[in-house]
């Protein structure tokens, strides 16, 4: 295993992108002799250049290879629809989609800071427990305490709760940096060793929140609404819809980030490269602060999504989803954050369509068995971008 | 003051310690001397546990209403090997560590193999899958009803009033024999491997030593000892369920012991355990917000992270040597 290197390797039997675009290039520059010809090479120019703009702004090279893979999934997740009740298939994106939020953080954290943050599912249950401290104590205080808003069962006053959780996990996330992980950092000490720092730093938020909240069962402000019937059996309820958009929209906001912005960039650079993360020309305390106030701000959106989700939060919530975060993060290749998305949605449906053979309690130990399958037949991962060993 | 009632109270108390301390020891296996970040130590104590408990309770019966299917009766069934002085302990105590290190086994050699970021994760798995088997599967271990007739040792020696007493010695052997081993291990070559390794990886693996396979058996030498350490928590509580084997008293609180007493050192994961379990059955007894379970639950994370920040070697660690000189 070649250690210390980025690794491109195209699958065997596919040519490589740049083959192919620079084949329809080459079509590009034949003598445009007629309609038809026009058509078809401005059609395939389009799409070599589609294809080459994706290329650019991904962590790794998208090849017909990945396409193939791509496309395989999709067909068997309709064709096999019926066979695993679509019903199950459908709940499990939904739910997939909050776990790769919180999978999404997990993966920046390791690529840029490089060490397992284990804190990541108490992230997420203090998200919930600030928006349900915003939407049941201190809203209704102004009297905004509608809920019900159109088909949810939520209400207009979780609009305006979720970006001022999303702010205030952010900035927690980064005053943790400052008190515990630079110090950490500054003294050279073993990326390990942070590791068992964010232990201690999830046992004290859990702690937090019990002694704020209580250890019971809570429930955000919510009114009943009916769900949707789509054909083939498959019940959705209006929230799984705003689930899922705001999951989506999460996504596509990260991804113009990192390809657009300059320090979104040099993100993408310390996550493929071997070795701690360099500068490469923007101030390192940013590049760390937008680190951990992403993986914060995306942990709280989950968590309070969660909480939407299945109704209900309680302080386990978060180390209870530890093993699925992860394992996704893993699944999707430990520092690609595409890949933790792929791979949350992919355990996601897992668990949910596991539920019909076995015991829905037993969902996190699914995904777990999930973790190892893939962990056997793809050691780095969907989208395994780093060969590196930390 | 009632001088019997302290004597016994500390007794009891300092069996916890002792049985604690084992588990200190196992971590300190995984992680100053193997590496690895164990965030599962629940699985293999619930593992130790429940193979001693089944492999010595009583067949089950429907007059305790268990629905389990199988109850070693190791102590009858043993009885006449006894001698009176309960072989079948230590038959179960093997048994728990073997257990234990063959779920290390089966785990460690899939995760091992790829990088050290997937061994955390594959311990919470470890973990959380023997938590829902036995919760779930009734058959197994009585669901979470449990198994709650499980034998003493060396039961009818003493009277039940000074039992305390006798099992506290028990424990006290088992960790000094645990604690020599761990010794001689380290001392050993195979020892001074795994320090290579620990200091550079790509070094010793340069050097032609299979760091897969060291990484291993130190995973499974720890593993065993936590198992033992299982085993010892059973007979003394004689009541194993999946939930006695809680994150915060089964995970963090030995995290928070190794990390306060020194890892790295042996002696100084065995001290953390005193250490840790007096600050936090003292903190019980104190007014106020202190004795409030949930901010007991908050200081062990802020222990953990205070430790680590201020003194990673803890109280008996030595300081790591200081990183050489970029001036060189």
């Amino acid at each position: 295993m070649a250690q210390g290197q980025s690794q491109h390797l195209p699958l065997r039997g596919f040519g490589s992108t740049r083959q192919w675009t620079s084949g329809c290039a080459s079509i590009n520059r034949l003598p445009k002799d007629g309609s038809s010809h026009s058509i078809l090479t401005a059609g395939l120019t389009t799409l070599a250049n589609i294809t080459q703009q994706i290329n650019r702004g991904l962590p790794f090279p998208w090849n017909a290879g990945h396409t193939a893979v791509a496309a395989s999934i999709l067909v068997l997740v309709l064709a096999l629809g019926p066979v695993f009740k679509l019903e199950l298939v459908v709940n499990g994106l939904f739910l997939g989609s909050i776990l790769a939020l919180g999978a999404v953080g997990v993966s920046l954290v390791h690529g840029v800071l490089r060490f397992t943050h284990v804190a990541q599912g108490e992230f997420m249950t203090f998200g919930a427990y600030i928006s349900f401290f915003l939407l049941g104590t201190l809203f209704p205080k102004i009297g905004m305490d509608s809920a019900g808003l159109g088909p949810f069962t939520f209400g207009f006053p979780l609009l305006i709760a979720i970006p001022i959780t999303v702010a205030a996990m952010a900035s927690m996330a980064v005053v943790l940096d400052v008190v515990v992980y630079r110090r950490l950092r500054q003294r050279r000490a073993k990326l390990a060793l942070l590791a068992v720092a964010s232990l201690g730093v999830a046992v004290a938020l859990r702690g937090l929140v019990q002694t704020i909240w209580g250890s019971g069962t809570e429930q955000l402000p919510q009114v009943p609404k009916s769900i949707y019937q789509l054909p083939l059996g498959v019940q959705v309820p209006p929230d799984s819809v705003f689930i899922g958009a705001l999951s989506l929209a999460s996504l596509a906001a990260l991804y113009l980030f990192l390809t657009r912005s300059n320090l979104g960039r040099t993100m993408r650079e310390a996550t493929s490269n071997a070795g701690p993360a360099e500068a490469g020309g923007v101030d390192t305390r940013h590049l760390v602060w937008a680190t951990w106030g992403i993986s914060a701000g995306l942990a709280a959106t989950a968590g309070v999504l969660l909480s939407v989700h299945q109704g209900q939060l309680f302080p386990a919530m978060g180390w209870e989803l530890l093993l699925p975060l992860f394992a996704a993060a893993i699944v999707g290749g430990m520092s690609s954050p595409y890949g933790a998305f792929a791979g949350a949605l992919a355990i996601g449906v897992a668990a949910e369509v596991s539920t019909e053979w076995i015991d829905a309690s037993y969902r996190p130990a699914v995904a777990f068995a999930f973790l190892i399958v893939v962990m056997l037949v793809l050691p780095r991962g969907i989208f395994g971008v780093r060969m590196a060993k930390t | 003051m009632d001088i019997s009632g302290i004597l016994v109270y500390s007794a009891g108390f300092l069996i916890v310690v002792g049985i604690y301390a084992v588990f200190s020891l196992g971590l300190n296996v995984h992680w100053a001397y193997g590496g690895m970040f164990n965030i599962g130590i629940a699985g293999f104590f619930a593992l130790g546990a429940y193979t001693s408990a089944l492999l010595t309770t009583a067949p089950p019966s429907a007059r305790f209403f268990e629905d389990f299917k199988f109850g070693g009766n190791l102590p009858e069934r043993m009885g006449g090997l006894d001698l009176g002085i309960d072989l079948w302990f230590l038959v179960a105590l093997v048994a728990a560590g073997f257990v234990s290190g063959v779920v290390a086994a089966v785990v460690g050699t899939i995760a091992l193999r790829l990088r050290g970021d997937y061994l955390p994760i594959a311990t919470l798995g470890i973990a959380e899958t023997v938590r829902l088997v036995f919760l779930n599967e009734q058959w197994l271990g009585n669901g979470a009803k449990g198994l709650y007739r499980i034998p003493r040792f060396l039961g009818d020696w003493v009277s039940p009033r000074n039992y305390d007493y006798l099992y506290l010695a028990a424990v006290i052997v088992v960790l000094a024999a645990l604690y020599v081993t761990v010794e001689w291990a380290i001392r050993s070559p195979w020892g001074r491997v795994l320090k290579a390794i620990r200091g550079d990886e790509d070094g010793a693996a340069a050097g032609g030593k299979n760091v897969f396979a060291y990484k291993l058996q130190a995973f499974i030498f720890g593993a065993v000892i936590m198992g033992i350490g299982g085993a010892l928590f059973a007979h003394d509580a004689r009541f194993v369920a999946p939930i006695t084997f809680d994150p915060l008293l089964a995970t963090f609180m030995i995290w928070a012991m190794l990390m306060a007493g020194g890892s790295g050192n042996n002696l100084g994961a065995i001290v953390g355990a005193p250490l840790v379990w007096t600050l936090w059955t003292v903190s019980q007894s104190m007014p106020g917000f202190i004795s409030d379970p949930d901010f007991r639950f908050f200081m062990i994370g802020c222990l953990i992270v205070a430790a680590v920040v201020i003194r990673p070697e803890g109280l008996l660690g030595e300081r790591p040597a200081a990183p050489p000189s970029r001036l060189d």
